[in-house]
């Protein structure tokens, strides 16, 4: 399983043809408590810099956009029940969808865990 | 006594020896700061403050529907009814009691004698369905204002119903769509700036539009380039605020509109902060086609909490063919007939249709053209530069204790942005705010807009003297000591006001929406 990054501050997570995609821990602590997740349907096409999903913290309403084209086959349900698990457990428990790839080739212009680092630590 | 409010927070206050804990009083009171309980606590359904006769039995054509169980409202004497909303109403902030420094909202003072206008029975009394023949002097303030306006902004028209900000945006997008309908086009994209109210993007996607971003430039303005890159045969025009959400003038929307004209769009300008260059500036000369006009911003018309809105839009030649219904005529001989579905008759054939039942907000535009007549086109002027002159300085008076993203970029408009760079790891935006609560102020915008980290948003106004600013600065100023000092008892406030630090995520998470008699609810669990 392979690890990348998006300026918007996405991450995925791609295993084979299939990927799983969430906001980083530097994105839950920008936008302080969150308290409402609105998630893709399964079965949704989503493009590459696409709205993919909305997340709200007391602060501000933000979008969620999708890293790479592909179709929705799962979202966390758990996160509309505990929007909270965003903030604990960002990267991992509170991952906000799954899709399948259209194509891998889209991945080359995300950023591994270094550079998104270094990205972080220059903003 | 003991039992007041039992569903909401105490009020507290630190104890004055400083020991830890909080003094509580016996009845909940802070001295002449009186707790009060919710309405269904002091209220019985035993009691009433009216006699009503009974009531004849009459058939009913509810179909055995009909309530036959009582609803439970709580009953209240007159004395006691008038001390609630009373009790209630000492606890509020508002314009008449303070510098209400909330940005894009201008929170100005609003004249009395607006006030005294607005109340005259011609005006006050009447109905909007009474005989137009009635109501010649009413209809003539309608018209005299929509003149202004059109005179102030250099537009050509003027759609005077919509009610609020929101609802003339809605009125200018859908005179767009109805003028692209009319060309046979189908151009499905309005393009947003970021810097732009979050109003405009909603606006755009109620009427059907795909919204789409424009980046801004480092400098807090539309970036041109990006702009001109975007635009296309799909594009129905942009929705740009100016000046912008950054309190910054948008330089080159001269520029702008021509490069949404050349390539077929229209342009949608938020008017919200034409307090900011009312009189000094023309948008008509921009290249605007369609602009709303917050009267209850710019001209002084009371909001916020009550007061209602009014958002006429001012029009293009182009755009004016598709204007709403209905609106005011005048006639050579001074009648003033009023131009509904009945009459107008092949007049205005393209209108869009109508959005209000009525005329508009009517009071409103009594105050409103008060403001204008009283003012005077040197004091409209006047409030422009003032406007822009306070802002500066609490720009200037702040800058070297908060972060000023754009204090490089110039003068600021109306409203001078800060942000939450440079405060101690722990402290935000949010600290202050509250800081500025114990210090007696109302606080201003928070985290709006987006583009700016932890942005606060100052829009001081015209009608505040330096004293009252600089009472105001002085107050934020050791607040945003404090924060960057890291004082622990700033993440506690506020300490002084009738609540303490409200839980917000809770408030959101786990909203309670609903009374609920305490023992009731205790069965039911």
């Amino acid at each position: 399983m392979s690890i990348f990054y998006t300026e918007e501050h996405e991450w995925i997570a791609v295993e084979g043809g299939s990927a799983t995609v969430g906001i980083t821990d530097y994105a839950q602590a920008q936008l302080g408590d969150i308290v409402f997740v609105e998630l893709p349907a399964a079965g949704r096409e989503l493009t590459k810099g696409g709205d993919a999903a909305v997340v709200e913290s007391v602060k501000a309403a933000s979008d969620v956009y999708s890293p790479v084209t592909g179709q929705v086959t799962e979202a966390n349900s758990a996160l509309e029940e505990d929007p909270s698990l965003v903030n604990t457990a960002p990267e991992g428990a509170a991952w906000f969808f799954k899709l399948t790839l259209a194509d891998p080739a889209e991945l080359e212009g995300l950023m591994d865990a270094a550079q998104y680092k270094a990205f972080c630590d220059g903003l | 006594m003991s039992n007041i409010n039992p569903s909401g927070w105490r009020p507290t206050t630190p104890q004055a020896s400083g020991a830890a804990g909080d003094d509580v009083t016996f009845t909940g009171n802070r001295a002449l700061m009186l707790e009060e309980a919710l309405i269904f606590e002091i209220g019985s359904t035993e009691t009433t403050g009216v006699d009503f006769g009974t009531a004849p039995r009459a058939t009913s054509r509810l179909g055995g529907l009909e309530r036959t169980d009582t609803i439970g409202l709580p009953g209240l004497s007159e004395p006691e009814t008038v001390r609630h909303y009373t009790r209630l109403s000492r606890q509020n902030y508002a314009i008449d009691l303070g510098l209400f420094p909330l940005g894009s909202c201008t929170m100005k003072h609003n004249p009395r004698l607006n006030e005294k206008m607005a109340r005259l029975p011609g005006f006050a009394d009447i109905h909007p369905l009474q005989p137009v023949d009635t109501v010649q002097g009413a209809l003539g303030v309608i018209n005299e204002l929509a003149q202004w306006l059109v005179t102030l902004t250099g537009m050509h028209g003027v759609a005077m119903t919509p009610k609020a900000g929101a609802h003339g945006e809605l009125c200018g997008i859908l005179c767009i769509k109805a003028a692209l309908e009319a060309r046979g086009e189908d151009r499905r994209v309005l393009l947003v700036p970021t810097s732009a109210h979050g109003t405009n993007p909603a606006t755009a996607a109620f009427a059907g539009f795909t919204v789409e971003d424009i980046p801004a430039t480092h400098d807090g303005r539309v970036d041109l380039e990006a702009l001109k890159a975007r635009l296309g045969p799909d594009v129905a025009g942009v929705m740009i605020t100016n000046p912008n959400t950054c309190g910054l003038f948008e330089r080159d929307m001269k520029a702008i509109s021509d490069a949404v004209h050349a390539a077929g769009g229209y342009v949608y300008c938020d008017g919200a902060n034409f307090n900011a260059i009312v009189g000094r500036v023309r948008p008509g000369d921009l290249g605007i086609d369609a602009m709303h006009i917050n009267l209850h911003k710019t001209f002084s018309t009371p909001h916020g909490g009550g007061g209602p809105g009014s958002g006429p839009v001012v029009l293009s030649e182009a755009l004016s063919p598709y204007g709403p219904l209905p609106f005011t005529e005048l006639y050579a001989d001074g009648h003033i007939t009023l131009v509904e579905e009945e009459t107008v008759g092949d007049r205005h054939p393209h209108t869009f249709g109508r959005m209000t039942a009525f005329q508009g907000q009517m009071g409103m535009f009594t105050r409103a053209l008060t403001y204008i007549l009283s003012h005077g086109a040197d004091g409209l002027r006047q409030v422009a530069e003032d406007s822009v002159l306070n802002a500066n300085y609490v720009l200037r008076a702040m800058e070297d204790v908060l972060d000023a993203p754009f204090a490089k970029s110039g003068p600021c408009m109306h409203e001078a942005i800060f942000s939450d760079k440079g405060l101690p790891e722990g402290f935000s935006t949010i600290d202050i705010a509250k800081g500025l609560i114990d210090e007696g102020f109302h606080p201003m915008t928070v985290y709006f807009p987006l583009v700016v980290h932890g942005a606060m948003l100052v829009e001081p106004t015209e009608t505040e003297s330096k004293a009252t600013l600089d009472q105001f600065i002085g107050a934020l100023r050791s607040v945003a000591n404090r924060a960057k000092q890291g004082d622990p008892a700033l993440k506690a406030a506020p300490a002084l006001a009738p609540r303490r630090r409200l839980d917000e995520t809770a408030a959101a998470r786990k909203p309670v929406l609903v009374w609920k008699d305490a023992a009731l609810a205790q069965a039911a669990e």
